[in-house]
């Protein structure tokens, strides 16, 4: 089950893991991606919280940890490749995955079909 | 001037033509303009590199400056050498303060009949304010404020303006292929009447053109007609000059800043360096026979991290420095960064560090540009 934040990061759930990363309507806002700064395995993220930066060629910009949790593995590839995240951000430009401590928190989250009208509504 | 929303701002000439191209509008020096264009930054910077891109650079300020003796009062404001400057040529020139720190920086031409400035957007408004309050009877400061400028970049740029034959008003003009860099005229497109110079700043060749505002809108649909053109915002326009080596106002320079620690000692005529008589010029005399007490240098970080405007830069525990303008260079492909260091560290080769989000980024003191100038000298 895929969720959505107000700040345009998506996260995918399965069971207590998760994965998470930008919209593709986020990667549009920022441009062209140069450089993402990911959590390290075992990082403890706070909902609502910084996690990553992404780095456009104009800005840097913070993105936020949809849940907490505990970071288990960074998207290594966005290392060499961070124009993934232009070109698949809802795919194989994901930023981390992570272990969920508080799985209520989804709750507070849009489904694809309230992302989409929140979008809309921008 | 303090970037405020989008719905405060004025409108320039062409606003309705960004909308219609894509263009995201943001505030900026006070006016509503293109950041980028749907193919983004990146796409648009490269672009400009090796075809031809039009920017709407309308925001700056264009000014005539008439009278008897214009050229003489211009050097009590500025350090150039403008009584020698003949008719048809251009020159990068200081807007100085009483005490040397620079107010703008600013291109000026000499028509032959007028000094034509061109002065930075955000800043306009006080230039001008600034020259009035000490101009003399008998000269006129005139804002043409309905003008727009446009710049055309890039080596495409010169044959973009030779399809539309775009042609000199008087015989004794060069053509737009003969002209050299840092030279401008006038030029008819068709009957309408152009001010063109072979100028830009985006270390590219290419064109400012400044034409009546009512005219603007189809000159610029017959520019972006031509498959060597695409409009390019101010992202790229930004990383463009960035590349250039180039400074820009209210970031690298400022009335805190004098020429010569800013490496603008060459805007200061051959002359003026002997004779003086230009604001602070007991100061920047000073700071060009004893050297600078800080210096604006290049800077090349390890890796891909952009360091960017603000960050501390560090030799060992003491800081040395602040990155003025930094972001990620296209043509480069990795980041670039400008900034101002204390003199000792400032001779290129020297590596120090730039603390980004409390991490400490190797960068070495390079040479600027970053990016190889291309101009038509």
């Amino acid at each position: 089950m895929r969720y959505f934040t107000k700040d345009h990061e998506w996260i995918d759930v399965d069971g207590s893991s998760a994965t998470v990363g930008i919209t593709d309507y986020a990667q549009g806002q920022l441009g062209d991606v140069v450089f993402v700064e990911l959590p390290d395995a075992g990082r403890v993220v706070e909902a609502g919280k910084e996690a990553a930066v992404v780095e456009s060629v104009k800005a840097a910009s913070e993105v936020y940890a949809p849940v907490s949790g505990t970071v288990t593995e960074a998207n290594a590839a966005l290392a060499d490749t961070p124009d993934l995240v232009n070109t698949a951000p809802e795919g194989d430009g994901w930023f981390f995955r992570l272990t969920l401590s508080n799985p209520i928190e989804l709750d507070g989250l849009m489904d694809e079909g309230a992302y989409k009208a929140f979008v809309e509504s921008l | 001037m303090a970037d405020n929303e989008l719905s405060d701002c004025k409108t320039l000439p062409l606003d309705a033509l960004h909308k219609r191209l894509g263009g995201r509008m943001v505030p900026f020096a006070g006016y509503a303009m293109p950041v980028q264009y749907p193919t983004g930054v990146m796409a648009e910077h490269l672009w400009t590199r090796e075809s031809a891109g039009l920017f709407d650079v309308s925001h700056m300020g264009q000014l005539l400056l008439e009278g008897e003796g214009a050229a003489d009062w211009l050097e009590t404001v500025a350090p150039g050498d403008f009584k020698a400057l003949p008719a048809g040529k251009m020159r990068y020139s200081l807007l100085l303060a009483p005490d040397g720190g620079i107010l703008d920086d600013l291109m000026v031409t000499n028509t032959g009949r007028a000094l034509y400035l061109v002065v930075n957007g955000a800043t306009k408004a006080d230039d001008i304010a600034y020259m009035r309050e000490r101009l003399p009877a008998g000269l006129v400061l005139t804002h043409m404020e309905d003008s727009a400028l446009l710049a055309l970049q890039g080596p495409k740029a010169v044959e973009v303006l030779q399809r539309l034959g775009v042609a000199p008003e008087f015989p004794d003009i060069p053509a737009v292929g003969d002209m050299k860099f840092m030279t401008g005229g006038p030029f008819l497109w068709g009957d309408v009447r152009l001010g063109v110079s072979r100028s830009g700043y985006t270390g590219e060749d290419g064109y400012e053109i400044s034409i009546a505002a009512a005219d603007a809108e189809a000159f610029v649909e017959a520019l972006l007609a031509d498959p060597a053109v695409k409009p390019i915002g101010l992202g790229a326009r930004d990383s463009l000059r960035l590349e250039a080596g180039l400074p820009l106002y209210g970031h690298d320079l400022t009335p805190e800043i004098e020429p010569v620690e800013a490496g603008l000692a060459f805007a200061i005529s051959k002359r003026r360096k002997v004779e003086g008589g230009f604001p602070g010029a007991e100061r920047i005399l000073g700071a060009l026979l004893n050297g600078p007490a800080r210096k604006r240098v290049g800077l090349k970080p390890e890796g891909r991290l952009p360091a960017r405007e603000g960050a501390a830069i560090f030799a060992g525990d003491s800081q040395v420095g602040v990155v003025t303008s930094g972001g990620f260079a296209p043509s480069v492909g990795g980041p670039v960064a400008m900034g101002y260091v204390d003199a000792a560290h400032a001779t290129d080769g020297t590596t120090l560090e730039i603390e980004v989000r409390g991490k400490r980024l190797v960068a070495t003191v390079v040479p600027m540009p970053f990016h190889q100038k291309n101009y038509v000298r």
